[in-house]
């Protein structure tokens, strides 16, 4: 995928606009927050989880190298393989290595974020392999040669004309806007996609340590499907995904469906332990873990490392402001939303996207429904400052700080300026209270009224608090 | 190569070497402990409602309940279940449970022992263990009993007896470990209701891909 992250603020512009992605987000809003309140409603001990979920990925990140090689080791015992690919381009030549191997034509694919990160579907349809994308939302987007625009819910740019639109086009079937018939058509074209495969490529939302599993969480079966018909089975997935036992998987599990969807739990929980054994009658006879770090073990032990935690399961994006008035693809790249904001830069480096931990209010929504309790608005702070001292945010803002910075540092006149500027600010309000064109500010007076500073400043008040005490 | 590149990464991140003794005494002893994490009340519960629990949380998830008071009636159970959906073909694991049963209920439905392929209407597995926590059934992978018989057909009909109904996710994990040790079968499922899709304007339909009618038939044994 093109990194478009340079152009958030164009793009943004251009999506506030955008009738039909409003009305989409629009499914948004009344959809993910309400129901993962409800979930969470349930489950008293929904939050005693969420610290002991953060304190035991603290504990996998301590012991990172011991983790992954227990894992690997429980791999190859079961008969199958982990591939270490430190790079994009290490890990999109290790699939198609595999998939050469067996000689394989067609490709099925359940949903990963991961193989979008690498770019993986355009290099094996270079490569003469064409990979079918299986999940409903996927399978709709690469009909219309399009990415997703959230991790779990990729397809929700989206409205049901477009949909409609797509199968028409593809199916040559009769045009329907029933969600239940566009369903049954994917359905019947997937099946024998599914059958006919060579190879089958899942991700994994986490990888058992103690038994050398990986496990995937979806709903509509289309994952199982895919690492169940072909004769391989490759896993791409990421290093920070590697949980101790079952049980700690179980953790995970329990608040990753709340989370994300709200559900008490996803309809498909599937583990996958090496390559079918003798005497089973189906199942993969080869199975490959492909294990992506593309700047993962960069962020261990630095300013980042508390992301590492992430689960990714898009609840701080489902309850981001900015998300949802402008969607994920004006993020630019494959991670939209906070989570996005804080890995993009890592990804593809701060000089590329640099707007996103900018695209924030900071109102920290997303550390309060964080299930690791990543604190989101602290490393987008990190990325700000980063970029400052990078000289590489605009100049407007560059002197705007280096501005107030001048003033914050000497105390008296900062007082002198805000006194004044809080009586020019109700100067102009007047009695009403409220300004409704600055200078400097249209971004802001153009769409909303600014508040005049309504009394005292905070020096003034403290004064006459310790004034009245002495 | 890229092994080396990684774990170095990692270990300069860490600010250490290579784990010493002690560091991975510390995590072989977590391994083996395969401690429980917090185990939520609602899954602790005597057995009796736990059953209940299951029962309420699976017709939650849209799966379907058949109550039988013994193994015995599964034939006829399945047989009038077909023929009310007008189903002439069964596609069944081959476990030694099923296999003794006297399946003459049937009448004109076939009852085959294969994998599933596309096109298949319904097909019959046992399950390992039914999880009242969210009305989860476990199954795994065997030569009697493949995988695909949980995925492809329209309809999934699976039998749970009422003994093997846990109340965490945890007390699952340990009859598996009981029954398999260290190495796992290929595939566990856990499979909650039928398969279901939001990706079309975030509303749901029932069927994606998976099956778009899972009954369970709970025999109270």
């Amino acid at each position: 995928m093109q990194i478009k992250s340079p152009e958030f603020k164009e793009n943004a512009r251009i999506a506030l606009k955008d009738v039909g992605l409003q009305k989409a987000l629009g499914n948004l809003k009344a959809g993910f927050p309400e129901k993962r309140a409800i979930a969470v409603q349930r489950m008293p001990e929904f939050h005693d989880m969420r610290d002991e979920a953060r304190d035991l990925k603290n504990h996998i990140l301590e012991n990172l190298d011991i983790y992954l090689e227990q894992f690997e080791s429980k791999v190859t015992e079961n008969g199958g393989h982990v591939h270490w690919c430190r790079t994009s381009d290490d890990a999109r030549k290790t699939i198609l290595d595999i998939c050469q191997q067996v000689d394989a034509k067609t490709v099925t694919k359940g949903k990963s974020m991961v193989s979008e990160e690498i770019n993986l579907n355009e290099y094996l349809e270079e490569n003469g392999v064409q990979p079918i994308e299986t999940d409903l939302g996927e399978y709709i987007l690469q009909l219309r040669n399009d990415h997703p625009s959230h991790i779990i819910a990729p397809a929700i740019h989206l409205n049901l004309e477009d949909v409609s639109e797509a199968f028409h086009e593809h199916h040559k079937k009769p045009k329907s806007d029933d969600p239940a018939v566009l369903m049954q058509e994917a359905r019947e074209e997937l099946r024998t996609k599914f059958v006919n495969a060579d190879v089958g490529i899942t991700g994994a939302n986490f990888l058992v340590a103690e038994t050398g599993s990986t496990i995937i969480v979806t709903n509509e079966g289309n994952g199982d499907l895919t690492q169940t018909l072909p004769k391989t089975h490759i896993v791409i997935t990421s290093i920070e995904k590697v949980v101790p036992t079952l049980e700690d998987m179980t953790l995970f599990l329990r608040l990753l469906a709340r989370s994300a969807t709200g559900q008490e739990f996803t309809v498909y929980n599937t583990l996958s332990t090496g390559p079918r054994r003798e005497g089973d009658a189906d199942g993969p006879d080869n199975f490959h873990v492909v294990l992506v770090d593309n700047g993962r073990s960069d962020m261990v032990g630095g300013e980042l490392h508390d992301m590492l935690r992430c689960i990714r399961c898009s609840a701080c994006m489902n309850h981001c402001p900015v998300y949802g008035a402008v969607g994920g693809h004006a993020y630019g790249w494959v991670y939209p939303g906070p989570m996005g904001s804080v890995l993009t830069p890592q990804m593809v480096g701060i000089e590329k996207a640099g707007n996103l931990p900018n695209a924030s209010t900071f109102c920290g929504k997303c550390e309060e429904v964080c299930p690791v309790r990543i604190p989101l608005p602290k490393l987008m702070r990190h990325w700000r400052t980063n970029e400052f001292e990078k000289h590489l945010s605009p100049k407007a803002v560059r002197w705007g700080i280096a501005g107030w910075g001048f003033f914050a540092k000497r105390p008296k006149l900062y007082r002198q300026m805000s006194n004044t500027s809080n009586w020019f600010m109700r100067t102009m309000a007047g009695k009403k209270g409220r300004i409704n064109s600055l200078p400097l500010a249209g971004g802001w007076t153009d769409f909303r009224d600014m508040p005049a500073p309504s009394g005292k400043t905070f020096m003034q008040q403290w004064q006459k608090k310790q004034g009245d005490k002495s | 190569m890229s092994k080396a590149e990684i774990m170095g990464n990692i270990r300069r991140g860490l600010r250490r070497g290579e784990a010493n003794e002690a560091q991975r005494a510390a995590v072989h002893n977590r391994l083996n402990a395969k401690a429980n994490n917090l185990v939520p009340k609602r899954a602790q519960l005597p057995h009796a409602e736990q059953v209940a629990l299951f029962k309420s949380m699976a017709l939650e998830a849209a799966a379907e309940i058949i109550e039988l008071s013994e193994h015995s009636e599964v034939p006829q159970a399945v047989a009038d279940w077909l023929h009310v959906n007008q189903i002439k073909e069964l596609v069944s694991a081959s476990d030694a449970v099923l296999n003794e049963m006297d399946w003459s209920p049937l009448g004109d439905i076939q009852r085959v022992e294969r994998v599933a392929q596309a096109g298949d209407m319904a097909s019959l597995t046992t399950t390992f263990a039914g999880i009242a926590e969210t009305g989860t059934l476990m199954l795994h992978s065997r030569g009697e009993s493949p995988t695909t018989l949980n995925f492809l057909p329209d309809i999934h009909l699976a039998i749970l007896h009422r003994s093997t109904i846990v109340g965490p996710y945890e007390d699952a994990w340990k009859m598996i470990r009981e029954a398999f040790g260290n190495k796992l079968p290929r595939t566990i499922n856990m499979v909650t209701g039928p398969s279901r899709s939001a990706d079309i304007e975030q509303k749901l339909q029932m069927g994606a891909h998976g099956p778009r009618t899972l009954v369970i038939l709970l025999i109270n044994d």
